[in-house]
């Protein structure tokens, strides 16, 4: 079905589901609870894991499959949210034009960056891209003000043209983000006893292209194209010999990947609209590199799980203060409560980073093919348990999963 | 004349002469074999016929087309292919795999995007794949990493990969370096039939007579960046201008 061998469509199926029910999923706790600190049903950050998901994915295919590690890829998500909103500005509020000139827009600009830094391999294409984005960074802060907004970014106004729109609503505001007249703010609620559930079109949205992202994703690791792009990361040289011209596969491979960064952009500015030069800061890049390192590189769902993991913990530990750690210790002797909150408190808050680099260091010793093979292994311990009545021995899962 | 010329060709490293006014023609459905003691040229003769190294004078003619200047994957793309001395094969990927991508390469040429058809429903491609896997006795090995065979199949593995392209010309650098003596006698079994069923212009550099000489038709002698005589194998055993340059380096 789809295209897709049956593994493939199994965890196609399994995403779609995840992608359906996460404002339930996120939201397991009831409201009056104190565990309800972690519950992530809410738009605002659904939205952001399923746009980071898109942002990973594409980068997963540069750097997962061809094994260039680039370091600027903020920098064509910069891009696509300026485009977007550009295009709020001067088009309408309809996102879909936003969306695909965010794609065409860092799609261009990617080919250009590519094209020079693919010149190089290893830390040299690294470097070269991470000088592009600071560059582009830099243009976006300063120089290219009457573009960009500069410091304070590049908002919508009530003077916009908007020619295929209105330049204001009905109540003199600026107008709201929408598909076709459903607004990107609006939500559903569902209220079942203590606990509440959100459904926001924005999230759906998202949570629809990123579907379609995924999917094209899937197509593209099991092509003769992937294939090709694996063999990059393999050996260039053998490649070279075999006939094949690695260097406009590889620019491929980037262009791809950061149409998909500038599709995440669009999706950013689709949701909020406004665009700020920050976003192409080079902890910004940093940020996909670890997302697709923490899931697992070049696997299929590990970006989405590792883009998942590090909007969350950013998201929930950055809220943690000192109050709710005393709240939690409450119960224990004043001293003890005293201790623990202050060994914890340096990694919640502002110093979630901490945490996150705890996690990332743990992962990157322990699980070097990230989350995914941290699922391999424990379902590999399951399958063992169960086979050895039989005595047969499982075939591993192909490579690439 | 030959399926691939090489007039006057010269290069130099420095103040060390590699190559000086090599002469070579390589006749079709022949093995022409290049021998010659260490440091004789003999690799940087082949690496400017694959597009590695570029000769400072000189020209390389293939099926009357010139070959220097092009890039190895377009050499490769003409028809010549080539086996290295260290098998370079795709590790991280499978033994099927590492077929697959040479038979790709020559049905779409250096480069074309197909990143929307899946590969297992390429089913002649893949077909194509396991004959030849199974044709130099690795098809039971299709699923294993490639890095993690032994070094004998990673050589016969590279050989599949040259040989489903069927070049026109095959260069072989020390097909069988480092293997042992059965392993050795395999490989030029292979070879031999590869020679009869597909008809293929080999030019091949070793170091093992055994090889050379159950092998050529023709042997070049290459010694100090210069060719010393080339003849047929009869008459290059006895040779007194080859046991000089070797002066017991192998028992010629």
């Amino acid at each position: 079905m789809l295209g897709l061998k049956k593994a493939d469509l199994r965890l196609f199926l399994i995403v779609v589901g995840l992608v359906v029910f996460a404002p339930f999923l996120l939201n397991p706790f009831p409201e009056s609870v104190g565990m309800a600190q972690f519950n992530a049903g809410y738009p605002d950050l659904m939205q952001k894991l399923v746009i980071f998901g898109i942002f990973a994915v594409g980068y997963n295919i540069l750097f997962g499959l061809t094994g260039y590690l680039s370091f600027g890829h903020a920098a064509f998500l910069g891009v696509g949210s300026y485009s977007g909103v550009w295009m709020m500005k001067l088009l309408t509020m309809n996102v879909i034009p936003a969306l695909i000139v965010s794609v065409i827009a860092a799609g261009l600009f990617s080919l250009l960056i590519g094209y020079v830094s693919l010149r190089r391999t290893g830390i040299y294409f690294s470097i070269l891209t991470l000088a592009f984005a600071q560059m582009c960074y830099s243009l976006a802060y300063s120089v290219l003000t009457p573009i960009t907004g500069g410091e304070t970014g590049l908002t919508l106004s009530l003077s916009d043209p908007r020619i295929l729109g209105a330049a204001q609503a009905a109540d003199g505001n600026i107008p709201a983000a929408h598909i076709f007249g459903l607004g990107m703010g609006e939500s559903a609620e569902l209220v079942l006893g203590d606990w509440s559930f959100t459904f926001n079109v924005g999230y759906y949205l998202s949570g629809i292209v990123m579907l379609v992202a995924f999917y094209l994703a899937i197509r593209l690791f099991r092509s003769p194209f992937g294939l090709m792009l694996r063999a990059i990361k393999s050996n260039q040289t053998r490649m070279s010999y075999t006939g094949l011209n690695p260097r406009p596969y590889a620019l491929a491979a980037f262009v791809i990947s950061g149409m998909y960064a500038g599709l995440a952009g669009g999706l950013m500015v689709a949701m909020d609209p406004l665009a700020g030069a920050e976003r192409m800061l080079w902890t910004a890049s940093g940020e996909v590199v670890l997302m697709t390192i923490l899931g697992g590189a070049g696997t299929l769902i590990g970006p989405i799980l590792g883009a998942g993991v590090i909007v969350y913990l950013e998201s929930i530990i950055s809220t943690i203060n000192s109050s709710v750690l005393h709240g939690w210790f409450n119960a224990l002797p004043d001293w003890l409560e005293n201790t623990l909150v202050n060994i914890m408190y340096p990694f919640v808050g502002s110093g979630w980073h901490l945490t996150l680099g705890l996690v990332f260091m743990l992962v990157v010793i322990f699980l070097p093919g990230g989350i995914v093979e941290g699922g391999k292994r424990i379902a590999g311990v399951f399958k063992r348990n169960r086979a050895e009545p039989s005595g047969d021995i499982k075939k591993s899962a192909e490579p690439g999963e | 004349m030959g399926i691939l010329e090489v007039k006057g060709l010269n290069k130099r490293f420095g103040g060390l002469q590699a190559l000086g006014d090599v002469n070579l023609e390589v006749q079709e459905s022949t093995c022409h074999a290049i021998i010659g003691p260490n440091g004789a040229g003999k690799s940087t003769l082949l690496n400017c016929l694959v597009g590695k190294l570029m000769p400072d004078s000189g020209t390389v003619m293939f099926q009357g087309k010139d070959v220097l200047g092009c890039k190895p994957h377009e050499i490769n793309q003409m028809g010549i292919s080539r086996v290295f001395q260290t098998p370079e094969i795709f590790a991280d990927q499978t033994v099927l795999e590492n077929v697959l991508i040479p038979c790709f390469a020559g049905r779409d040429g250096s480069f074309r995007m197909r990143a929307f058809e899946s590969i297992g429903s390429e089913v002649d491609i893949i077909s194509q794949a396991e004959e030849m896997l199974r044709e130099v006795g690795m098809h039971k090995k299709t699923d294993m990493l490639a890095g993690s065979l032994s070094r004998g199949d990673k050589r016969r593995l590279e050989m599949a990969m040259s040989l489903v392209q069927q070049p026109k010309l095959l260069l072989l650098d020390e097909p069988t370096a480092g293997m042992s003596r059965a392993d050795t006698n395999n490989t030029i079994g292979l070879l031999k039939e590869i020679r009869t069923s597909r008809n293929i212009t080999m030019a091949i550099i070793e170091h093992d007579m055994h090889v050379v000489f159950s092998l050529a038709d023709v042997i070049t002698v290459l010694a100090q960046g210069k060719i010393l005589v080339e003849d047929i194998p009869e008459n290059i055993k006895g040779h007194p201008k080859v046991r000089e340059a070797y002066l017991g380096d192998a028992e010629v």
